[in-house]
């Protein structure tokens, strides 16, 4: 009995030992041994060989039209007035009483059903269909029995996945996080000077690279003469909180958040000390004008590190970009736009925050095969003269999309949660109640 | 990409809805997904908040809400969503069927039958006077006129279409008044494939 424990204390011993040479060192200090190169080259023949077969198997049988990227109706675009005149043509307009007909009803009703069935917005929100099948069966909406070969390949991935990377790189991730903390609360007793900003940076960089080995994470960073300065705003499309994990591992910013409880909120005390984030009571979130205000005073102080700010306020799957809030765009700082877009080949990033909690969420990204991803760093922008808020938003949304090859969209990620306000029926109410009581002067409303 | 057909099995009644509807497969999964996103809870079923939520732009939400529901219940599932949504696929003009195949849902026939009962609240087959005058208009037009034009609008439409003066509208009635409407048109929605 004892030499069972003893054995198993030293497997231990030998799995820790490991772990520090092979994982840790390098990435305390930033270079690589190259054995995660090895590691993607064999998986990348491995899924390719895997999707051959799948489309051998399905060559025969008809494949569904329907494009991932299209919504599922086209809705017609005729304004209310066109649509219910072209209804009414059929009879002369009544000199007195109004202008009513049964048939107004079809206009609205149509556009009722376009609304329910319209998914345009909600593809979004659901995570990618891949062409090719990664082994997972969680990206693949159906999995079949193909070949003998091909599930044991599959039952060899899940072992794999679950037995020897999960462990792994939930060590990892509990050491990172650890020395996070003792790391920067041990940097905060320093005296303020150049050398305790420079060990913050360090204990901060060293952390979120070990968490990316956590997560077998290969990101490669575009541009880099761009990266975002002291008293800028870095700006980013946000697909999942690893996003703050990618952009870390390529220097230092300051964090925008709310103060959460438990686990988050040690490590968010703990990281105020050796620098200063940005942490607001929910209360205060409420309050714009405060909001505003702790950035700007941030943002002026040219020794603060830049911000880090996701302006869509949710998580959206990385095939587009949704509506930009325009609070961040309203401070008057440097904008420094950045585009992440993660290779769904390897692991579906995207974090649907109604399906899944933050655990689960982090125990899925632990069983993926790997994250890779690709970070451009565009020039800075500038609100111009003249420009509003809004419009300066939509530009930077804009540059960030086209340069991470995602689509451009008008849509607010709000919708995903909120009930849209009641304003905009009155306003439709008020528009239809014109046509049909109407001015005596005119025959067209506004 | 991966079979539809076979991931049809996933979708309730599948078989008998593609048939039913006339859909393509293509079609009934993304509406599938659709239900499934527009179903938070993971319920199975769809209740009128689920619903309301997507239509609190439209004047006529409620009563396009209501079209789905049957009467006195409060769910209404996959396969009778798909049915609903059935009236409003683009008719086809050269379709031949033999005499004992039931109307489909995208007829024209059909498809003024459901703005009727759009109408028809009380599914007694006429449209009066009071339901057009309180729960028609009054939510069409919400507190944008006045309680004597919305009397006058009221009364209008109806002796415009009333054509044996029961002072109500039966469907006969609704339907020759719209005889000049392009029904399929203007009550259909563009399905991409």
């Amino acid at each position: 009995m004892e030499n069972f424990w003893a054995g198993v204390l030293w497997a231990t011993e030998i799995w820790l030992y490991l772990i520090v040479c092979l994982i840790m060192i390098p990435a305390m200090f930033g270079f690589s041994l190259g054995i995660s190169e090895t590691y993607m080259n064999i998986l990348v023949q491995t899924l390719e060989w895997a999707t051959l077969n799948i489309q051998k198997a399905n060559a025969e049988e008809e494949s569904a039209k329907a494009s991932a990227s299209n919504g599922l109706i086209q809705r017609e675009h005729g304004s209310m007035e066109k649509e219910l005149g072209e209804l009414r043509r059929s009879r002369p307009k009544p000199p007195v009483g109004g202008d009513f007909t049964l048939s107004d009803c079809f206009y609205f009703t149509r556009r009722g059903i376009e609304s329910i069935v319209d998914d345009e917005v909600t593809q979004r929100f659901t995570s990618e269909e891949l062409v090719s099948w990664n082994l997972l069966t969680r990206t693949h909406n159906d999995f079949q029995y193909i070949s003998l070969k091909l599930t044991l390949v599959y039952g060899l991935g899940i072992f794999v996945r679950y037995c020897i990377l999960a462990p792994l790189r939930i060590t990892l991730a509990g050491i990172g996080l650890t020395w996070l903390v003792i790391g920067t609360s041990a940097v905060g007793f320093l005296p303020n000077c150049r050398v305790k900003f420079w060990l913050s940076e360090w204990v901060h960089v060293m952390c979120y690279r070990i968490c990316a080995r956590g997560l077998s994470a290969t990101i490669r960073y575009h541009n880099k003469e761009n990266r975002p300065k002291k008293g800028g705003i870095c700006v980013a499309n946000h697909t999942s909180p690893i996003d703050i994990v990618i952009l870390c591992n390529d220097g230092c910013y300051a964090m925008v958040g709310q103060v959460h409880g438990g686990l988050m909120g040690i490590v968010q005390r703990a990281m105020v000390r050796s620098c200063p984030h940005v942490w607001f009571e929910r209360s205060e979130m409420k309050d714009r004008h405060l909001v505003t205000k702790r950035l700007t005073d941030h943002v002026n102080d040219k020794t603060k590190l830049p911000i880090l700010i996701f302006p869509e306020g949710t998580c959206v799957n990385n095939t587009s970009v949704m509506m930009f809030k325009k609070g961040s765009f309203e401070i008057g700082a440097t904008i420094y736009p950045v585009a992440i877009k993660y290779d769904p080949k390897f692991g579906d990033a995207f974090w649907n925050s109604s399906k899944y909690s933050m655990v689960s969420y982090l125990l899925r990204m632990m069983t993926s095969w790997a994250l890779v991803c690709n970070v451009w760093y565009l020039p800075a922008m500038h609100q111009q003269e003249g420009e509003d808020a809004v419009h300066f938003a939509n530009r930077v949304k804009s540059a960030i999309a086209h340069q991470g090859g995602l689509v451009d969209l008008q849509w607010d990620g709000g919708l995903k949660r909120a009930k849209v306000k009641d304003t905009f029926k009155e306003q439709q109410q008020k528009k239809y109640s014109s046509m049909v009581v109407g001015d005596d002067s005119s025959s067209n409303s506004d | 990409m991966g079979s539809s057909r076979s991931s049809l099995r996933r979708v309730p009644d599948g078989q008998q809805l593609l048939q039913e509807t006339g859909f393509s497969a293509a079609v009934l999964l993304r509406l599938h997904q659709r239900f499934q996103f527009l179903d938070k809870d993971s319920r199975g079923h769809l209740r009128s908040e689920d619903l309301e939520a997507e239509l609190s732009e439209n004047p006529m939400g409620d009563r396009i809400v209501g079209a789905f529901f049957q009467p006195g219940q409060e769910t209404v599932d996959f396969p009778s969503f798909v049915r609903v949504l059935a009236h409003f696929r683009p008719t086809e003009k050269n379709r031949t069927r033999g005499g004992e195949q039931p109307e489909p849902a995208n007829s024209r026939n059909r498809k003024l039958k459901f703005a009727f009962q759009l109408y028809d609240r009380d599914r007694d087959g006429k449209i009066s006077r009071t339901e057009l005058l309180q729960q028609v208009l009054r939510e069409m037009l919400g507190l944008q006129v006045t309680e004597e034009q919305l009397q006058s609008i009221a009364e209008r439409a109806i002796q415009e279409a009333d054509l044996d003066r029961d002072h109500a509208i039966c469907f006969d009635e609704f339907r020759k008044s719209l005889e000049k409407v392009n029904i399929d048109h203007k009550m259909s929605v563009r399905f991409l494939e």
